[in-house]
């Protein structure tokens, strides 16, 4: 699995995407925590191997959300689906 | 190949045919316009951009580009999924909103071939969950019962493409063969 790490000033929380890399809205996800110094890494699962779908399809779904993308799990706990601006803000209180 | 402007010029005359408008901003459209080009030549059709496809015709049939979910979304929301396609007011109004994923999780997990036997450990929901092949897939005849459109599909569509009639108005044509003799 091809994971890209993006760095930033802000390290506060573990931010982890998955993304599509064919999607406008990770595009625009991806670039929202550019603009923040916010650290984060990402996959884009189009580009991945079947076998790594199926774990990624897995863990989305332990998190008991739909298989929508961007799909952002911050500190391995909270999951949010899709690019929620005021919701990402709110959990990283930025 | 397709090009981005075959992609824009297929949006364009399909939005001005359901009096739909396309995304507003150019930026975003453009990722979009690519997202399909991309999916058009990785596939060989334009399935969503901002879905996984499996790569299988069948089990992306509803994803392709204007997709199954289209016409419900922008009714309910003002825009598709992708945001591709969106309703006069929200194309003035600039703030395209993202919208939820319309598509059933069964079909969602299609997408995702390969697919691990569930364990004991694992919850009952990995088995409900789990990829159906495309052989599986049961095509059946429909027929909108206001204007007798009819189609070939697993399901009928969310809205009659011809007289906008809402999915429930479609039944299911059993065909019967008697044999004479």
């Amino acid at each position: 699995m091809n994971v890209v790490k993006v760095p930033g000033k802000i390290k506060t929380n573990k931010v982890f995407i998955y993304a599509l890399s064919t999607c406008a809205w990770c595009k625009m996800t991806k670039q929202f925590f550019k603009d923040n110094s916010v650290e984060f890494e990402y996959v884009d699962v189009d580009l991945c191997d079947d076998e790594d779908k199926d774990k990624i399809k897995e863990h989305i779904l332990s998190f008991g959300g739909s298989l929508s993308y961007p799909a952002i799990i911050i500190d391995n706990k909270t999951l949010i689906t899709g690019f929620r601006k005021d919701k990402i803000k709110e959990t990283l209180g930025i | 190949m397709t090009t981005l402007e075959k992609a824009r010029q297929r949006a364009e005359s399909d939005a001005k045919t359901y009096g739909y408008f396309l995304n507003p901003d150019p930026e975003f459209l453009q990722n979009l316009l690519e997202g399909l080009r991309e999916n058009e030549e990785r596939y060989g059709y334009p399935s969503c951009p901002c879905r996984l496809a499996s790569g299988k015709l069948e089990i992306d049939r509803d994803i392709i580009c204007p997709c199954d979910y289209r016409d419900p979304d922008v009714a309910e929301y003002g825009a598709c999924y992708c945001g591709l396609y969106v309703r006069k007011d929200v194309y003035e109004s600039k703030a395209v909103p993202p919208v939820p994923e319309r598509r059933p999780l069964e079909k969602q997990t299609r997408s995702y071939a390969f697919t691990s036997q569930p364990t004991a450990e694992k919850e009952p929901q990995v088995a409900t969950t789990s990829a159906k092949a495309p052989s599986e897939i049961r095509k059946k005849l429909w027929y909108c019962r206001q204007c007798g459109y009819v189609v070939f599909r697993e399901d009928p569509p969310y809205v009659c493409p011809i007289c906008k009639a809402k999915k429930e108005m479609f039944a299911e044509i059993s065909v019967q063969v008697a044999e004479q003799g």
